[in-house]
């Protein structure tokens, strides 16, 4: 019965304050796509950090037949694979490692095809033009100086890469959008919950004769408000929900359906992910719209 | 049932008090009138038993509860114990008869069968059995009244409070409220009826507490309105017709008019 009452005096709330209650949706709406997109951005850092970035941290190249660098003399030699891995696997610097793995030519010819497939510069290269390389994890990736002084000059080896770097400026770009996603959806959600503390005053001054009855005949305060504040979770419910939407969009479309196309070498967040943030967005609306709601309803609405 | 010890309350401090030491009981079943002019603290007084307000200073003790005791969620307790009625209706418009009583009890969690079974009941108690189906703009001024009173005393609250009931009605239908009120006495409620209708008054000879500024200066068990210490101004009665006399001291014409 008084469920049934909630709800009819909920559909009526609505109902009259139609105009404010679609701007709240909207504004939730907009505040929270972005702040699903920073965390989605930062889902994304994670996804690449986690399946490359924290596997291999620091490659070694060893020289080939044509390199030049001062510490080549012709391509590495056995000898020399055995000095760098043997240097790698006994202390001092094993305390440092946490995995090494030799790759050979032929498996870096293997990846080089895969990552530029279907791309012209695929087709001439050799095995022979690629080095072999030991990939070094660190069981602290802040280290690299430490394999870097040790190899760089060394018989044998070309080149040292800390391979974060490669991806730095990428996560750097991605930083700095979730930064600016965040400010936007910060701005967005001062407006929200401004627009929400406003909607329910009106909402309350328009049924003023309402609540007026419902006091005098001894509703409880917590009756003389739920209908109000119910209002306003379900219009940031709803705006939750079109934000999911559109993140959903974004990812299918932009992530899945286009930037894992171009550059497949790197792991891409999915709809999964969406998926998994929709709750807290829901959640984090909801519980931004209770508190607003009940700010409001404190000044405006006693018993 | 309602009882006030040296209670005075103050809105403005620099201002006189609106209700100044007032010392007041009113027992269980009680009928009484509030008189006095607009601005003597009628309607302070109201609101203090409500709850409204709080006293300033003193002691108010409503249906065996002190006020200045009672935590503010408690409050709506005390509000299911107690009907209000207004000179202005207060209705819904835009809910029939039956669902405007209805709503005070949807309010405080009744069942819909009780509400299914005691709105005709209070609807037939107050002379509009049949009419549940109208609203309020289809209907007079005193069936308005009527239903505002169907909504008071739906919930069977021991007292009932009645702010200047019959203020937009002309003399007849006037009595016809106060009445009512007196039917509803009658059933045990406490009446506490303030106005400056002095027809009603003194054709009722109930007891009638007179505020002048605030202060308690008469209480007299069969009164009426009129007394040395205050001029009586005819009240301002906009729906009534203006060639009604207010002044007629018995109000027989009243009275049998709505009998």
């Amino acid at each position: 019965m008084r469920l049934a009452f909630i709800l009819s005096e909920i559909g009526i709330g609505l109902r009259r304050n139609l105009a404010m209650t679609v701007s709240v949706v909207l504004v939730t709406f907009v505040s929270l796509t972005f702040v699903g997109a920073g965390a989605l951005m930062q889902q994304q850092v994670r996804t690449m950090q986690g399946d490359w970035y924290d596997r291999v941290q620091v490659s070694i190249f060893l020289c080939t037949q044509d390199s030049y660098s001062a510490s080549c003399a012709g391509a590495a030699t056995d000898e020399d694979k055995a000095a760098i891995e043997g240097a790698l696997t006994s202390p001092p610097l094993s305390e440092y490692v946490s995995e090494v793995e030799f790759e050979t030519r032929e498996e870096a010819f293997a990846q080089f095809q895969e990552q530029f497939a279907g791309e012209q510069l695929s087709a001439s290269v050799t095995p022979e033009q690629l080095p072999e390389s030991f990939r070094v994890g660190l069981q602290d990736p802040e280290e690299f100086a430490v394999i870097s002084d040790s190899f760089t000059g060394q018989t044998g080896v070309e080149q040292v890469v800390d391979q974060r770097e490669v991806l730095e400026p990428f996560f750097d770009v991605l930083n700095g959008l979730t930064a600016a996603s965040l400010a936007l959806a910060g701005i967005m959600l001062v407006a929200a919950v401004l627009l929400i503390g406003t909607t329910i005053r009106l909402a309350a001054f328009n049924r003023r004769r309402e609540t007026g009855i419902m006091r005098l005949v001894g509703a409880s305060s917590a009756f003389l408000q739920l209908p109000f504040l119910l209002e306003g979770v379900i219009a940031v419910a709803l705006g939750a929900v079109l934000a999911t939407g559109a993140l959903l969009l974004a990812v299918h479309y932009g992530v899945t359906g286009w930037a894992a196309q171009q550059v497949p070498a790197f792991d891409y967040i999915t709809t999964a992910d969406v998926w998994a943030t929709a709750p807290w967005l829901l959640l984090g609306g909801v519980v931004m719209a209770s508190v607003a709601s009940l700010v409001s309803l404190s000044r405006y609405l006693k018993v | 049932m309602i009882r006030f010890d040296h209670v005075t309350k103050t809105y403005d401090p620099t201002a006189r008090p609106a209700l100044d030491a007032v010392d007041l009981e009113v027992a269980r079943g009680e009928f009484v009138f509030l008189v006095g002019a607009s601005g003597s603290g009628k309607s302070t007084f109201l609101r203090l038993v409500l709850k409204e307000e709080a006293a300033s200073s003193g002691v108010v003790h409503v249906a065996g509860k002190e006020l200045g005791r009672l935590s503010s969620w408690k409050v709506p307790h005390l509000r299911r114990q107690i009907g209000v009625v207004f000179q202005d209706f207060r209705l819904l418009p835009g809910k029939t008869v039956h669902q405007n009583v209805a709503f005070a009890l949807q309010v405080v969690g009744r069942s819909r069968a009780a509400i299914n079974a005691t709105v005709p009941e209070v609807l037939e108690l107050v002379g509009l059995d049949g009419k549940g189906g109208r609203l309020p703009h289809e209907l007079s001024g005193g069936e308005q009244q009527r239903v505002a009173i169907a909504r008071a005393v739906a919930g069977g609250p021991a007292i009932l409070l009645a702010d200047e009931p019959t203020g937009n009605l002309d003399p007849t239908t006037s009595l016809g409220i106060t009445r009512l009120l007196e039917t509803i006495n009658g059933r045990g409620t406490t009446v506490v009826m303030a106005t400056h209708d002095d027809d009603i008054v003194d054709s009722m000879r109930k007891r009638v507490v007179e505020l002048v500024d605030g202060r308690v200066v008469r209480d007299e068990r069969q009164g009426g309105y009129v007394t040395g210490t205050m001029p009586v101004v005819p009240p301002p009665v906009p729906d009534a017709g203006d060639d009604e006399e207010h002044r007629d001291d018995e109000g027989d014409e009243g009275r049998s008019a709505t009998a």
